[in-house]
């Protein structure tokens, strides 16, 4: 293989994103104003395709460490990299179409999606805490804009202002816990953090440090009691938007969560997963108890991300492998399922979301049956049907959490899945029920358009596969959880050299 | 020379205010106030740990705070102002379109 340097490889996709954001920026401007920007969103989807290329390409080099130990590009990263390279993808797709006929920047709608996506996987590939804040700030402020990128209207900006502010409130939090740790083991890099536990002086200062970073990035994950904003952002961000960012920047913070709690406070997992626990238990039953109230299809399924938060989170709990496996897997069928249905909402709603309420999806299948059969799949999926993505990823968290113990939170997550049933369940019979006049009158016959259609088949297709044939990826997944085990075995040695014989054999199996 | 322990308790109280602030006060532009209050507290945290450990990283991490605040600021008050031109008030309790 040739030989490419360390800091060229490991952020490759991170590069071609940014070059691609960049280009549309310096693109839009020369376009006329009324033409169409179509042609900048097809640059957006092929470095988009170009960038989940390169995160293959980088699984082939093992783990590559680089910018003096920043940055490590591992099955890990690989494997969330492909994730949010996926969802932006389906998302660019989705949304191609989307602003036609609506004087809105859209050159601009498709810039800012890649230069979030940058910001998720820098978050993703990072170990060094400074890193991941840049990267966790690159993609909010990309999506708070995204939010309120239908600017005339009201809810619309309100929307984003929600976002802005509690999102910003987080950072502050998950700041202030880098801060802490840095004063607790002089350090902010992730390795050197847990080396540093072992010899720390203020071991009560490192934990709340970490209760501190959960606090901050429970906001970004949407998990209860952090939830408070996530529906009324969720209803008044344009649908594909919302697909994106409930799915991808949570992946993201989601994967920082695995990386500081498996790596960077492993001989604290008797304590954090206590706090963790807590979140998962609330998250899945205020998720599911507040979504049975919602008449909005949108903020239901805000509810229902709450919710898959908390199930994700399940997942902590287990030992650290099958964790990180069985985490990773569920965020993959989560953002498959997700992001899916919310492509599907931006079909069924259009520009202005005329359609909104449970009562206007009455009679959905019997004006656009092809539609409705493939959102039924999804809502299936959600509620973890067998044969979707969304079984599995239930299946795996709960099996881990059983497997270490934890058995009344899968009894917890169990009986919240069957409150789940309930509220899919109506929207279900909403879409396949008969359609009275007045949503006769609003139903719109817009065709889909082929990249809307390209899009909608990526999801279906993922989430089928994910609940088929979910070898590859449970494989991928289990990849990801061993090479950041043998790596933190690694870093241990390195800092404890007197007692790793164990560990050294297992880094050269 | 001044103990550590006190700049940490202010940098403690000036986050504890900044969160407060944020809960209680109903104009958006104090709110955000409130928010650069806390990263400010925690700029002044790194400072005195980056002193305690002889560590020159504690205060890099500072100006990466700043900057990103800085950013943060430019597409938070573009948001505050396109908020108002819809609205024509930045009162929070008036922001309410969201509910079910």
């Amino acid at each position: 293989m040739p030989t490419l340097s360390p800091n060229i490889l490991a952020l490759l996709p991170e590069y071609i994103l940014t070059i691609a954001g960049v280009i549309i920026m310096l693109a839009e401007p020369c376009l006329k104003p009324g033409a169409s920007r179509k042609p900048l969103g097809w640059i957006a989807i092929f470095g988009t395709l170009l960038a989940g290329a390169a995160s293959w390409f980088q699984l082939g080099y093992g783990t590559v460490h680089a910018f003096s130990g920043n940055i490590q590009t591992d099955a890990f990263s690989v494997f969330f990299h492909l994730l949010i390279a996926a969802v932006v993808l389906v998302t660019l797709l989705g949304s191609l179409d989307y602003f036609d006929g609506n004087a809105t920047h859209a050159g601009e709608y498709f810039a800012l999606a890649l230069f979030g996506a940058v910001g998720m996987m820098l978050m993703t590939c990072s170990v060094e805490l400074l890193m991941v804040f840049v990267g966790l700030e690159i993609s909010s402020i990309a999506t708070y804009i995204m939010a309120g990128f239908r600017k005339g209207q009201a809810t619309a900006s309100e929307s984003s202002i929600k976002y802005f502010l509690l999102g910003s409130f987080a950072t502050a939090f998950f700041l202030y816990g880098i801060a802490l740790a840095f004063g607790a083991t002089g350090s902010t890099s992730i390795s050197a953090i847990a080396a540093g536990l072992g010899s720390t002086a203020t071991p009560r200062l490192a934990f709340t440090a970490l209760a501190m970073m959960l606090i901050g990035l429970g906001f970004k994950v949407s998990a209860a009691p952090f939830h408070v904003w996530t529906p009324d952002v969720y209803q008044g961000a344009p649908a594909p938007v919302v697909g994106l960012m409930s799915t991808a920047p949570k992946a993201a913070a989601f994967a920082v969560l695995l990386r500081i709690t498996f790596s960077g406070f492993p001989t604290m997992q008797h304590r954090w997963s206590i706090l963790i626990w807590i979140l998962a238990a609330l998250s899945m039953t205020v998720g599911n108890l507040g979504a049975l109230l919602q008449r909005d299809v949108k903020r239901m399924l805000a509810y229902s991300s709450i919710a898959h938060a908390g199930y994700l989170l399940v997942a902590f709990t287990a030992f650290p492998i099958e964790a990180i496996s069985s985490a990773a897997f569920y965020t993959a069928a989560y953002a498959a399922m997700n992001v899916g249905a919310f492509a599907v909402i931006t079909q069924i709603g259009g520009f202005h979301e005329t359609l909104r309420t449970l009562d206007d999806y009455r009679g959905l299948a019997s004006h656009r049956p092809a539609l409705a059969g493939v959102f039924a799949f999804f809502l299936l999926s959600l509620i973890g049907i067998p044969f979707t993505g969304g079984f599995f990823g239930k299946f795996y968290v709960f099996s881990a959490a059983i497997g270490s113990g934890h058995i009344w939170l899968a009894v917890i997550g169990l009986l919240n899945s069957g409150i789940a049933c309930f509220y899919y369940l109506c929207l279900l019979a909403a879409v396949y029920s008969k359609p009275t006049a007045e949503t006769e009158s609003v139903a719109s016959s817009a065709k889909i358009t082929l990249p809307a259609l390209a899009g909608l088949t990526i999801a279906t297709v993922a989430t089928l596969v994910l609940g088929i044939l979910p070898g590859n990826t449970l494989w991928l997944a289990h990849y990801a959880g061993t090479a950041t085990m043998i790596e933190d075995a690694r870093h241990q040695c390195t800092a404890h050299p007197d007692n790793c014989h164990m560990q050294v054999r297992m880094e050269i199996r | 020379m001044v103990p550590i322990a006190y700049y940490l308790i202010l940098a403690a109280i000036l986050f504890s205010t900044g969160v407060a602030a944020f809960l209680i006060k109903r104009n958006i532009i104090t709110i955000f106030m409130s928010i650069e209050l806390m990263l400010n507290a925690v700029n002044l945290t790194f400072v005195a740990f980056a002193h305690m450990w002889h560590l020159v990283q504690g205060q890099i991490f500072v100006f990466f705070v700043m900057v990103v605040a800085a950013a943060e600021a430019a597409v938070g008050l573009a948001i505050i102002i396109a908020i108002f031109r819809t609205r024509q008030t930045l009162n929070v309790d008036q922001i309410n379109l969201l509910k079910n």
